[in-house]
């Protein structure tokens, strides 16, 4: 039963500690002595502990909720510092749901943390959030968007939804009981190629923290049952305007899962419905990503070459022309002095390489990703011989020269 | 009439958010919008000419999928239009390039939604 339904007597009872831990809540009305026993019965699972999740798992811990489940399968990356302050210097290296218990617990030793140190999937999913009041999606990719969606109707768990792109975020609440999910919003994911990625966009760093808290507050008013929820109501926020808009959603009678006729009766395979293929192993997606690239000598007829080969090539002086295709910004952190066309003009700009048509040509990005996608563009532009550097300067960085530096 | 552009497309309206056009219902403005930025065109249409079902366009505060003359919906100077993207990130490093980079190798050539 959600705690917001829960009859007074069978709340649990607050210890003279909590009282005062939590005396600028139970001095507020709206919340209380009830409202606060709500909170320390409620059960609310983070998918993530990432950007969005680490502001809004601190929060919600702060706040005095009972019980915190956390799902995540990655670990702490030094990079990951900029935003996600659940993270610290200290735990660089640790499983993720590892160090935002010491956080959590160091915060509120009061709480329940529930560690879920897992890839949250269609097999797994229903057992992992049965039972939470409510979910709160922090994830970064679209299959698991999808995933949690379906998941949280078929169970009938609202679902706090938040998401970020650059300087921009979106917020609502899904899957309420009359409310629309994210299918009614949007039925179907952009096919993979059409979507700007997050590590070529960068994310200011403040802006999950903004978009992580309107997760936790909404959190915190459906525990409460006070005030309007976003249920039905998409949030944008525009950080560089500092503009906040709230758009009408409704429920489509037609959607799949949520309709009137559902067809979606079970979990499905997102990573198919997503159009991706998800990496096997555990761990850090660019890893598993670089690792099979490597594995393939040759993809979509591109030859993938790795840097200890590209080290022989410029030792051995021979003849190649070596291409950078990321953004002039990441050039400026690093680069190996090869000349700079960002994949995104390259297909306009390709007329600049004419010279170079009939000799090879090395392409590189930041991991290897980026650099592919124009090979194909020059290989389809006519250009006879072009080769893709497997792992990017990122790999140059790890194998070649450590003294520059990782972005 | 004026139509916001979300970050992920001001690439294609060379860094514009707010982009001035003319037109008397919803279809011919955004009819004009990808005539002066031709590469929004595949972002936001199939190749049937359909609007993109991951894409959601707002007259006002509403979605037009839901007005009764949709795209034929007759608008005036100071109505506004905005583009709502799907966007995924909740910005894990690096793990969303990978994606990306993984897509472009194993999806099929020219798919289309």
């Amino acid at each position: 039963m959600a705690t917001a339904t829960l009859p007074e007597t069978e709340l649990p009872t607050l210890t003279n500690e909590e009282i005062s831990r939590y005396s600028r809540h139970l001095i507020l009305p709206e919340v209380g002595m009830e409202g606060q026993q709500r909170l320390k019965a409620a059960k609310v699972l983070c998918v993530g502990t990432g950007g969005l999740g680490a502001p809004l798992a601190l929060y919600l811990a702060a706040a005095g909720v009972g019980t915190l489940g956390l799902v995540d399968f990655d670990t702490v990356d030094a990079s990951n510092l900029q935003r996600q302050i659940i993270h610290s210097t200290a735990t660089v290296g640790k499983l993720k749901v590892d160090s935002a218990e010491i956080m959590l617990k160091g915060l509120n030793p009061h709480m329940k943390v529930v560690k879920h140190n897992t890839m949250l999937t269609s097999a797994n999913a229903l057992e992992i959030l049965k039972g939470y009041d409510i979910v709160a999606d922090g994830t970064d990719n679209f299959q698991t968007r999808y995933l949690v969606n379906d998941a949280c109707v078929l169970l009938g768990i609202p679902n706090a939804y938040g998401s970020i792109y650059r300087f921009e975020g979106q917020a609502s609440v899904f899957a309420t009981e009359d409310g629309p999910c994210y299918r009614c919003l949007y039925p179907e994911p952009p096919p993979p190629g059409l979507v700007p990625s997050c590590a070529e966009g960068g994310v200011l760093g403040i802006l999950p923290g903004l978009l992580g808290m309107i997760q936790a507050t909404e959190v915190i008013k459906h525990i409460l049952g006070i005030g309007d929820s976003l249920a039905g109501r998409l949030l944008l926020v525009d950080a560089l305007a500092m503009s906040f808009r709230t758009l009408k959603l409704r429920k489509n009678p037609d959607c799949p899962v949520c309709g009137t006729h559902p067809t979606v009766t079970a979990l499905i395979d997102y990573d198919q419905f997503c159009g991706i293929e998800r990496p096997k192993s555990v761990g850090p997606l660019e890893v598993a990503q670089n690792k099979a690239v490597a594995d393939s000598p040759v993809v979509d007829g591109i030859p993938q070459i790795g840097v200890q080969e590209l080290k022989r090539r410029l030792d051995a002086k021979e003849d190649f022309y070596l291409l950078d295709v990321r953004e002039p910004h990441e050039a400026k952190i690093v680069h190996i002095g090869a000349p700079l066309i960002p994949v995104g003009e390259l297909a306009r700009r390709v007329g600049e390489l004419v010279a170079q048509k009939d000799r090879k040509i090395v392409v590189h990005c930041k991991s290897g990703g980026r650099s592919q996608k124009a090979a194909l563009i020059l290989k389809n532009a006519g250009f006879t011989d072009v080769e893709n550097l497997s792992g990017g300067i990122l790999a140059w960085a790890d194998k070649i020269d450590p003294t520059l530096p990782k972005y | 009439m004026k139509i916001h552009i979300p970050t992920p497309l001001r690439a294609y309206t060379g860094g514009e958010q707010t982009v001035g056009v003319p037109g008397a219902t919803v279809g011919q403005a955004l009819q004009e919008l990808t005539t002066a930025f031709p590469e929004l065109r595949q972002h936001l249409y199939t190749g049937e000419g359909k609007l993109r079902s991951f894409v959601n366009i707002y007259l006002n505060d509403d979605d037009i999928r839901y007005l009764p003359q949709k795209e034929s919906t007759p608008v005036g100077e100071s109505d506004e239009l905005t583009v709502i993207p799907s966007i995924a990130g909740g910005c894990e490093d690096g793990a969303a390039d990978a994606l990306h980079a993984i897509c472009n190798y194993f999806c099929p050539k020219g798919a289309k939604l």
